[in-house]
């Protein structure tokens, strides 16, 4: 057979399989040239980003780049070593490096994530560390005491090297003692691992409560004449058109102390004047507004699994005696399930990363994971940022990865 | 090479320079009516007078895009406006040029320059532009003549002034009034703030309106908590309360009492691509008569003595400016310059104490 296909020729005698093969590439090439766009753009502003922040969470080199003499006294001495006068010198020739290069501030902002109020102690020393004499360990403990401070030295040490887990330990809440143990940061100081906890129940109650309110919605819409469903569906994607913005500070004018539900509470005689109901700038807050903005996001989905749901089935069960209930339940549920499933997802992860929402409407209680990134990026600490944008988009990973397991990304539906 | 060549060559190479010389220059700043304000006082008689195109871009804090242009090493900012803290810290960090003060301007009254701007205003990297504060604000029209607040305690004292407060969701200026509430003397509060014993100080002080407190990022958010009457007082941008009573007729009054002030001015990132050019405009806007104009259009304090008894009415009505700025003496009298030095230190560490402790409800 092969030898048969060998030997057929074209008309200008080349071998027929080759000139089939030349012949396709031109449009296989050609068809990826129509694509080629769209792969660059999702490379260059998806794929590329998301490695350098994966890559800025454990990559720092604001410390390691200015210190080639201590790098080398910790390549020498081993962990735990308390550092002698050769330690100090070290410190000494780099800090006049770092006068050189002004990167003092940098050095010492690394230095000042782990171990704070050490960032001035850099610039201080910097600044006169070309009138630095020997012995430098007692030149250096008169700038400031705090120079043999072990958790100085150990910071020292582990941002000698520009990859680092520093950053994660800071959002597990965890810190390194003196002797490099991890230990848990004072109580008082505890705010991300726990508010990453907060963030996904959050964002679990409001995926819920979306989930309850979209569902009779979509059903409506999908068994609806389409006249009147179209109406209505104008009615749903009228706020998804509204900007972010006015609709948050909509809400800020209904819900607020003096706003107009407590208004109208007060004037019916529902609530006295002075027992007006606190919704916004809480934790309620927070969760009605994105409730209201996300559900878009929700009812789009259930409704184009819900159309295309034959009623034939329902009414065959019904005839056949089912309950409304068990109807619902064995027959129409599980054909929603799609639907359900790519809404649920959407809503879940647009609010666990929300930002603007929690910021005006959050109030103390009601901020998210987000708020947190924001902090540190208007900070200039992008390894920080990074880390804990990473930790978000594991964790969404991860529940993505349950989800596949128990349901299964083939049955998404998105429309 | 004869003379006549040389002669011709440097003609044709001047003549070269020169668009060069006339190229527009890129400031980035704040927008809204910051950057109008900026737009009349200094780009356009800027432009008028020395040929040099301004290209003005907004940005919502010039600091962290000027950042990301440097370490791209792709800069097209020539000049940007900063906070002090986010100054102190890029120039540390070697991305931004160091500015000799001595090359600016003598003021109106022949000081000169270094000592014509306010007692350490000026620093390495930066030129200050303006001084703005942080004060208390409330609604006169809700006391009655001789009851309103007086003082920063009064504003933590919920029993003589019940009621919720807008509070800055930030422990920056917070922590600060809170001592200054608690008793501590302005010159005292970052002595008192760098101990353990200060910090729970100011904590314990702020959780007593803990219960009372609506906290608030955004500054145009003040104004619209006492307008809608969702607050009997609350901490905000001087410039917003003026704005609200000034400009929409509002009954707010500012308490200068234990007001924070801070400045903002210019900076040359590292490899500005018009870095001269850059420099002569900062040696115009922040001369006294451009200051003064400026500290007309928004109420924002001129860090230039010479430049203070320059500035006449709010521009445009027959309202005088100067009381409503923070840098006027009768308001300067309990008055903490907030220190960046401080905050560059212990910003993270007390940053996450402070969102702990909001968490912690």
């Amino acid at each position: 057979m092969s030898d048969v296909a060998s030997q057929l020729t074209t008309a200008d005698g080349r071998p027929l399989k080759a000139a089939l093969a030349s012949a396709q590439a031109r449009a296989k090439r050609r068809a990826f040239f129509l694509v080629l766009p769209l792969l660059l753009f999702i490379l260059i502003s998806f794929a590329v980003p998301i490695g350098q922040m994966l890559q800025r969470s454990v990559y720092n080199d604001q410390f390691s780049k200015s210190v080639p003499a201590l790098t080398e006294w910790f390549a020498e001495n081993p962990k735990g070593t308390a550092p002698d006068e050769a330690a100090f010198a070290a410190l000494a020739s780099d800090l006049v490096l770092m006068k050189e290069t002004r990167a003092a501030g940098d050095a010492g902002t690394r230095i000042n994530y782990v171990v704070s109020g050490t960032r001035s102690m850099f610039t201080k020393a910097a600044r006169g560390a070309d009138k630095l004499e020997p012995p430098y360990m007692a030149a250096m403990l008169e700038l400031d005491e705090d120079w043999d401070d072990p958790l100085v030295w150990n910071a020292m040490r582990s941002a000698a090297s520009p990859w680092t887990f520093d950053f994660y330990t800071i959002a597990f809440d965890l810190e390194r003692d003196a002797d490099g143990k991890l230990t848990k940061v004072d109580e008082n100081q505890r705010i991300y691992f726990r508010l990453f906890i907060k963030t996904f129940l959050i964002a679990g109650v409001i995926t819920a409560i979306c989930l309850v309110l979209a569902f009779p919605i979509a059903h409506l819409l999908a068994t609806l004449p389409m006249a009147k469903a179209n109406l209505l569906m104008i009615l749903v994607l009228l706020p998804f058109w509204t900007s972010l913005l006015v609709r948050t500070t909509s809400w800020i004018v209904l819900l607020q102390g003096q706003g107009v539900i407590n208004d109208i509470f007060v004037a019916l005689g529902i609530l006295g004047d002075d027992g007006r109901l606190q919704m916004i700038y809480n934790q309620t807050g927070t969760i009605i507004a994105m409730v209201h903005i996300l559900l878009p996001f929700m009812v789009l989905p259930l409704y184009s699994v819900m159309r295309v749901i034959p009623v034939s089935y329902t009414r065959a069960a019904r005839s056949l005696g089912a309950t409304s209930w068990t109807t619902f339940r064995r027959i129409y549920l599980p054909q929603t399930i799609p639907g359900i499933g790519a809404g649920v997802l959407l809503v879940f992860i647009l609010a666990v990363g929300y930002y603007i929402t929690p910021a005006l409407v959050g109030g103390a209680d009601g901020q998210l994971f987000s708020n947190m990134v924001q902090f540190h990026m208007t900070k200039a600490n992008w390894s920080m940022a990074a880390a804990l944008a990473t930790m978000l988009l594991v964790g969404v990973l991860v529940l993505y990865w349950l989800y596949d397991r128990l349901i299964g990304i083939d049955k998404l539906k998105l429309g | 090479m004869n003379k006549k060549t040389l002669l011709a060559l440097t003609t044709a190479l001047g003549g070269l320079a020169l668009p060069a010389l006339a190229e527009d220059i890129t400031i980035m700043s704040w927008g809204g009516s910051y950057a109008a304000a900026e737009n009349e006082a200094y780009y356009k008689p800027f432009t008028a007078e020395s040929g040099i195109g301004v290209v003005s871009v907004d940005a919502d804090n010039p600091a962290t895009p000027v950042k990301a242009q440097v370490d791209a090493g792709n800069v097209t900012t020539d000049v940007a406006l900063f906070l002090l803290s986010d100054a102190v810290r890029l120039c540390d960090e070697g991305q931004l040029m160091p500015i000799d003060a001595s090359l600016l301007p003598d003021g109106v009254d022949g000081t000169p320059a270094e000592e014509d701007f306010l007692e350490g205003t000026l620093s390495e990297c930066m030129i200050p532009n303006d001084i703005y504060a942080t004060a208390v604000a409330f609604d006169a029209s809700q006391y009655a003549e001789g009851e309103a607040p007086s003082s920063i305690a009064d504003f933590f004292d919920t029993e003589k002034f019940p009621g919720k407060r807008g509070v800055l969701k930030s422990p920056k200026v917070v922590l600060e009034m809170a001592l200054m509430a608690d008793g501590v003397p302005a010159s005292e509060v970052y002595d008192v703030l760098d101990t353990d014993e200060g910090v729970d100080r100011a904590f314990a002080k702020l959780e007593s309106i803990k219960d009372d407190a609506i906290y608030w990022e955004a500054g145009a958010q003040p104004p619209q908590l006492l307008a809608d009457g969702e607050v009997v007082m609350t901490m905000s941008y001087n410039g917003r309360i003026f704005n609200a009573a000034v400009n929409e007729g509002k009954p707010f009054e500012v308490l200068w009492d234990g007001q924070v002030y801070e400045w903002e001015g210019y900076v040359i990132p590292e490899g500005a691509p018009n870095a001269e050019a850059a420099m002569d405009y900062i040696k115009y806007a922040t001369s006294s008569e451009q200051s003064a104009s400026f500290s007309e259009r928004i109420s924002y304090g001129t860090p230039r003595k010479s430049a203070a008894p320059l500035v006449g009415n709010v521009h445009g009505t027959d309202i005088p400016m100067a009381p409503n700025l923070p840098t006027y003496p009768d308001n300067m009298t309990n008055a903490l310059a907030s220190s960046a030095e401080f905050w560059v230190d212990r910003e993270t560490e007390l940053g996450e104490r402070f969102n702990a402790w909001l968490l912690a409800n």
